[in-house]
């Protein structure tokens, strides 16, 4: 996919960021020593008043976000997504979300397309994690056009959430002006065969996979899922009652991501086949982006391999 | 409010900890005893509040960092009129806007939903920061207990509101010298207090906690103090004004049973009677 244009969501971020803040002063960013990682410093330089470095320290950073938050203002809070939302996890819980402030916690460098720096750096559990909190918003972009979306509709939505962006550069998949909604799902491509269900930069991977499986003759449904939570049950239940399989993609732990809200849907709402990829139950490693990718089966190939082996099982 | 009067709501105040921990059968009744006169400094003198405009954005915050102390929140913000004293007995009920530990959805007046130590006061620095954004004159209190101060979290806030010279923040210690486990020497001693403020930057005031004539003194200097934030370390008694539980630190989290409640309410009247 070398002919396609690629961006880095972070980038997406930081550009939306910027955009947003023109329009809307009570908009506060913060950020923990990593302003040139995650790209809030294209917010600092643009409204270098609105915006707080509050060092290396990010359960304060998320506690003074409530504060700000509750004085009025619409606070976004941003770091990579281990410190973010890991390190972070019980202040996210107990002075955000508890009491419903609107604070949008907006993290870079999630999964193992962090690369080199490996395990320590490369988070795997934050959408889990993220989603088992009450009115927490949970949304992974696919690419650029749907990461600047995103930021978007979290400064629209009152309340609590959650922002996964990436380090790596991935393909845009979206036109611009491509029309998204929180909670909603979109088919990218219909199918009989198989749904394939998938966010972040496996979105990209799943299409790649569904192109080589018509080769095999197997006709997938790909769908977006930037929401994993509120999931979009209705379009879930609906390809998996067509297609009578399905299989998440995501660049996380298969327990408790996409992987795990399509399967506590489909399990109560429509018993489907289900394949979950992802990192199984494992730490990362240190290695480029695109090798772990391929390492980890996450490539549009690795994909193709397990969506055949299951649809053909 | 003159002097005897603030006397006899910090009484008012140390009945209604000891009626809403009766009632729930639960709750922290140590902690709250020993912050009475600090409530009741703060709500009647020293913030800038009114029970009729609780969302005024002028109006002073309070981040009652450690939560658990919040029946003595709750009996000063009966005595200031956010709502009836009868309250207080729901205290900790389910379906009750009085929380075991304050809920600001629940309760219009609580400025922040605390209860997990040390993050209170890392809220109130965001409130302090937002005030300087909002170009606002409001002060930011918070009230921390001592044995919060193990929390690293409060230093990561200390740390911040120090370098960027939060002056409209003052952080309020309850220094009773009583944790869960035992005394703050026995458990993880966080002393020197005040010379740890200092280093992180901070107007360090030390004060008689139960002395209204010193709180007046060192809310005062706090406010007079410009370019760095303050902190006041109150010396207290933990369960102060009921014989049985000043300075005992199993009434850190228990509630009085009846026969209990009877004594503790006798030694408030008579108190009362003095005043």
């Amino acid at each position: 996919m070398s002919d396609v244009k690629k961006i880095a969501t972070r980038e997406s971020y930081g550009k939306a960021l910027k955009e947003m803040g023109a329009k809307i002063p009570n908009l506060v960013v913060l950020d923990a020593d990593l302003a040139g990682s995650t790209k809030t410093a294209v917010f600092r330089d643009a409204f270098p008043e609105r915006h707080f470095n509050c060092g290396i320290a990010e359960g304060n950073m998320m506690s003074i976000a409530a504060g700000l938050a509750a004085a009025g203002n619409i606070v976004f809070a941003s770091s990579f997504a281990m410190f973010a939302v890991c390190r972070a996890y019980e202040q996210i819980r107990n002075s955000v979300a508890y009491s419903q402030l609107n604070v949008k916690i907006a993290a870079t460098h999630a999964g193992i397309s962090v690369g080199e720096d490996g395990a320590s750096h490369q988070c795997l559990e934050d959408i889990a994690l993220m989603r088992t909190i009450p009115g927490m918003t949970v949304m992974c972009p696919a690419d650029d056009v749907e990461g600047r979306w995103a930021v978007k509709a979290a400064i629209e939505h009152e309340g609590p959430v959650y922002i996964r962006f990436g380090r790596a550069a991935v393909p845009v998949v979206f036109e611009e002006g491509h029309q998204f909604e929180i909670g909603k799902g979109a088919i990218l491509r219909e199918g009989k065969d198989v749904t394939i269900i998938a966010n972040g930069l496996c979105v990209a991977s799943a299409m790649e996979a569904a192109q080589m499986l018509e080769k095999d003759g197997i006709d997938a449904e790909v769908i977006n899922m930037c929401t994993v939570k509120p999931l979009d049950d209705e379009l879930v239940v609906r390809s998996a009652s067509k297609t009578g399989k399905v299989v998440t993609v995501e660049e996380h732990s298969i327990v408790g991501g996409l992987g795990g809200a399509v399967a506590e849907c489909l399990s109560e709402k429509c018993p489907t086949r289900l394949c979950r990829i992802g990192i199984r139950d494992r730490f990362g490693e240190s290695a480029s982006a695109a090798v772990l990718l391929h390492y980890f089966e996450l490539d549009g190939e690795g994909v193709y391999r397990q969506v055949r082996d299951f649809v053909r099982k | 409010m003159d002097a005897q009067a603030l006397k006899k709501t910090a009484n008012e105040v140390r009945k209604g900890i000891v009626t809403a921990c009766f009632y729930a059968k639960a709750g922290h009744p140590g902690g709250a005893l020993s912050s009475a006169e600090i409530y009741t400094y703060l709500y009647m003198v020293e913030m800038n509040v009114n029970p009729a405009r609780p969302d005024d954005p002028d109006r002073d915050r309070f981040v009652l960092s450690k939560g658990h102390s919040c029946p003595g929140l709750y009996a000063v913000m009966a005595e200031k009129g956010y709502f009836d004293k009868e309250e207080l007995k729901t205290f900790r009920h389910l379906g009750s806007r009085l929380q075991g530990h304050p809920c600001m959805r629940y309760l219009p007046g609580l400025d922040m939903s605390t209860g997990s130590l040390g993050q209170g006061v890392s809220t109130a620095v965001g409130m302090a920061l937002s005030a300087r954004i909002q170009h606002r004159d409001y002060r930011t209190y918070t009230l921390l207990g001592d044995g919060e101060l193990e929390e690293g979290q409060v230093w990561e806030a200390a740390m911040f509101a120090g370098a960027k010279k939060l002056d409209n923040l003052c952080l309020i210690i309850d220094n009773n010298n009583l944790q869960i486990d035992g005394s703050l020497e026995e458990v993880n001693s966080p002393y020197p207090i005040g010379e740890k403020f200092a280093a992180f930057g901070f107007h360090v005031i030390h004060a008689d906690g139960h002395d209204f004539e010193a709180l007046a003194a060192a809310f005062k200097e706090a406010k007079e103090t410009k370019g760095k934030p303050s902190v006041i370390v109150c010396k207290t008694l933990k369960g102060k004004g009921v014989s049985f539980m000043e300075n005992v630190v199993s009434w850190h989290g228990k509630a009085p049973d009846e026969e209990q409640y009877k004594i503790a309410m006798a030694d408030l009247e008579r108190i009362g009677e003095t005043l």
